[in-house]
């Protein structure tokens, strides 16, 4: 029971500081700290807990086994990461996202299409699209093919509709503008509209990340090659091999956020100067 | 809204006819491997008429979709395991289910993160990095836990509807949350004062200035959460061995090799998420009326 209480004493601590900080500090640090010791606050008491009450295994691991299951299996996880994450998801990603914006482009020119996509992608993009799995795999295969045709499924419409809604943000005033300096269609298009639709379309590409995962992630339930995260998570739950599942769980969490955090990093580069991107002072 | 309705229109009539061609274009190999096997030869006449019509088509045209979507629907007792009103409604139990729990969990974090600085910088951060993780890993996992700790029969629900609704809540609290948070802080610093200078309790001040005002945020949350609970409840059922609902529908679908099952089973699902963001809308403009919006 004791290692309970230390648990519990901690979490209080750390709640002590974070409330100093919170009144207190200012600056980046301030902003880093909290959320770190409050992570740090979770683990501690959820490792308390399942040794205090002698959580079985089969239920909840503790994180030091899970830390320890990542370990061992170093080998696996990173053949899974790349076959569902490199090959699935960022190569689904990159066609998806690729033709979302060559369409958005294209269907810009007719005033027509572009207030009709608007509804209908918005819908579309409301719709419950991992569905689509089950037909990829009949489709393309057991393999990562199959996968980034879900993943592409799944992006394509957040994105077409935030690039088509993007590229009519352009402030009329600066259209006009760009008609006195006789700057053409294709001039006009990446001097400014496509650099004004910039936080649209990022908006469109950081929702797109995480669906990207999933969709990799889904695909695998309905059949895959003998590696992968969905493919080891659905047969290590089969076989209550809970720690490794904990293991995937956290690669997947990682490569989810760091895949989010690439992308605003790329976003916070090219759109600096718009208002969402000031430091507060 | 008036001007719209030609273009979507014309939008959706491109999409049938893409469709239409890719129908002919990815069922003619079967079609002439069938015709070469019998020796005979076909012309393209004949062959747009057989892609139209094969039983277990690589992709079923779309009147193959809806005759199938309207067997499932009309065509079957409600009662029975064929009814894909049947299995929406399970599905759509689940959503609702876990939508509220949903927007329980997000309304509550919001207000303890507009009223407390410290949750703010604590609890904030990880609920932007909880919608990195992909649930979906964690799926089958909460499928095995609510199993094998009995979770429903303690609640007096069946263990499938419990994992589904944890699922559920996990994806729909993030907008729900992030939407209220925005909503409670968008009265401006002049109409706070003046309710400070009436001396007005917080909760007054909340009841009368920040909830009111965060209403329409709420409810644009609201139709990005309902959308997203039933992603989540359809890849619940999943894992569970696929049972009933239309999750399992399609599974059941892919793996005994019926195409226009599984297509019906998505439009469906496409169907059940309109019905829901429809129902959301009409309960906006009920609330609308009933707080005295004008528009």
């Amino acid at each position: 029971m004791s290692g309970l209480w230390l648990a519990i004493v901690f979490w209080i601590a750390a709640w002590g500081a974070n409330v100093w900080i919170a009144r207190r500090a200012r600056g980046r640090l301030a902003g880093l700290v909290p959320p770190v010791l409050f992570g740090l606050a979770v683990l501690v008491l959820w490792e308390g807990a399942v040794r205090a009450f002698a959580v079985p295994e089969v239920i909840l691991p503790a994180p030091s086994v899970v830390v320890a299951a990542i370990g061992a299996n170093l080998g696996t996880l990173w053949g899974d990461f790349v076959q569902t994450i490199v090959k699935g998801a960022f190569s689904g990603y990159a066609m998806g996202c690729g033709a979302a914006l060559v369409v958005a482009v294209l269907v810009d020119r007719s005033p027509v299409l572009t207030r009709g996509l608007l509804p209908v992608g918005n819908f579309v993009a409301a719709l419950p699209i991992v569905g689509v799995a089950p037909i990829m795999v009949t489709w393309f295969g057991f393999g990562w093919q199959s996968k980034a045709a879900v993943v592409f499924a799944m992006v394509f419409f957040p994105v077409l509709v935030n690039a088509v809604a993007g590229l009519t943000a352009a402030d009329r005033m600066h259209r006009d503008l760009m008609r006195t300096y006789a700057a053409g269609y294709w001039t006009t298009l990446f001097k400014l509209r496509l650099p004004s639709a910039m936080p649209f379309i990022f908006n469109g590409l950081k929702i797109a990340t995480t669906l990207a995962v999933i969709g990799a992630i889904v695909a695998e339930f309905f059949g895959s090659p003998t590696r992968g995260m969905g493919f080891r998570i659905s047969t290590a739950v089969g076989s209550l091999a809970l720690p490794m599942v904990w293991a995937q769980i956290f690669v997947a969490a990682l490569a989810g956020t760091l895949f989010y955090g690439f992308v605003a990093m790329i976003e916070r580069r090219v759109t600096f100067w718009h208002p969402s991107q000031r430091v507060r002072g | 809204m008036k001007g719209k309705t030609i273009p979507v229109l014309v939008v959706l009539g491109i999409i049938l006819v893409i469709w239409y061609l890719c129908t002919v274009w990815m069922n003619a190999a079967w079609v002439y491997d069938q015709a070469g096997r019998e020796g005979r030869t076909v012309g393209f006449g004949e062959i747009v008429q057989a892609t139209m019509a094969l039983e277990r088509p690589m992709l079923p045209a779309p009147h193959q979709v809806a005759a199938a979507l309207w067997d499932g629907i009309a065509g079957q007792a409600v009662t029975s395991k064929r009814s894909l009103v049947y299995h929406g409604w399970v599905t759509m139990e689940a959503t609702l289910a876990g939508f509220a729990l949903g927007i329980v969990l997000g309304v509550s974090l919001a207000v303890g993160i507009v009223y407390f600085r410290v949750m703010e910088a604590t609890v904030m951060p990880w609920a932007v990095i909880s919608q990195t993780i992909p649930i979906v890993a964690l799926a089958p996992m909460i499928v095995v836990l609510s199993n094998t700790l009995s979770l429903g029969e303690a609640l007096g629900v069946e263990n499938r509807l419990v994992s589904k609704t944890i699922i559920s809540a996990y994806l729909s609290f993030f907008p729900v949350l992030v939407g209220m948070v925005k909503g409670l802080r968008s009265p401006d610093a002049m109409q706070v004062d003046q309710l400070a200078t009436w001396n007005a309790s917080g909760w007054q001040s909340f009841k009368y200035l920040r909830l009111p005002s965060s209403m329409p945020y709420f409810f644009a949350s609201l139709k990005v959460a309902i959308a997203a609970a039933l992603v989540g409840a359809i890849v619940g059922e999943l894992p569970t061995g696929a049972v009933e609902g239309l999750g399992a529908r399609m599974l059941v679908a892919s793996q005994f090799g019926q195409p226009l099952l599984m297509w019906a089973s998505l439009f469906a699902a496409a169907l059940v998420a309109g019905m829901l963001i429809l129902g959301v809308g009409a309960i906006q403009r009920a609330a609308d009326r009933a707080m005295g919006v004008r528009p």
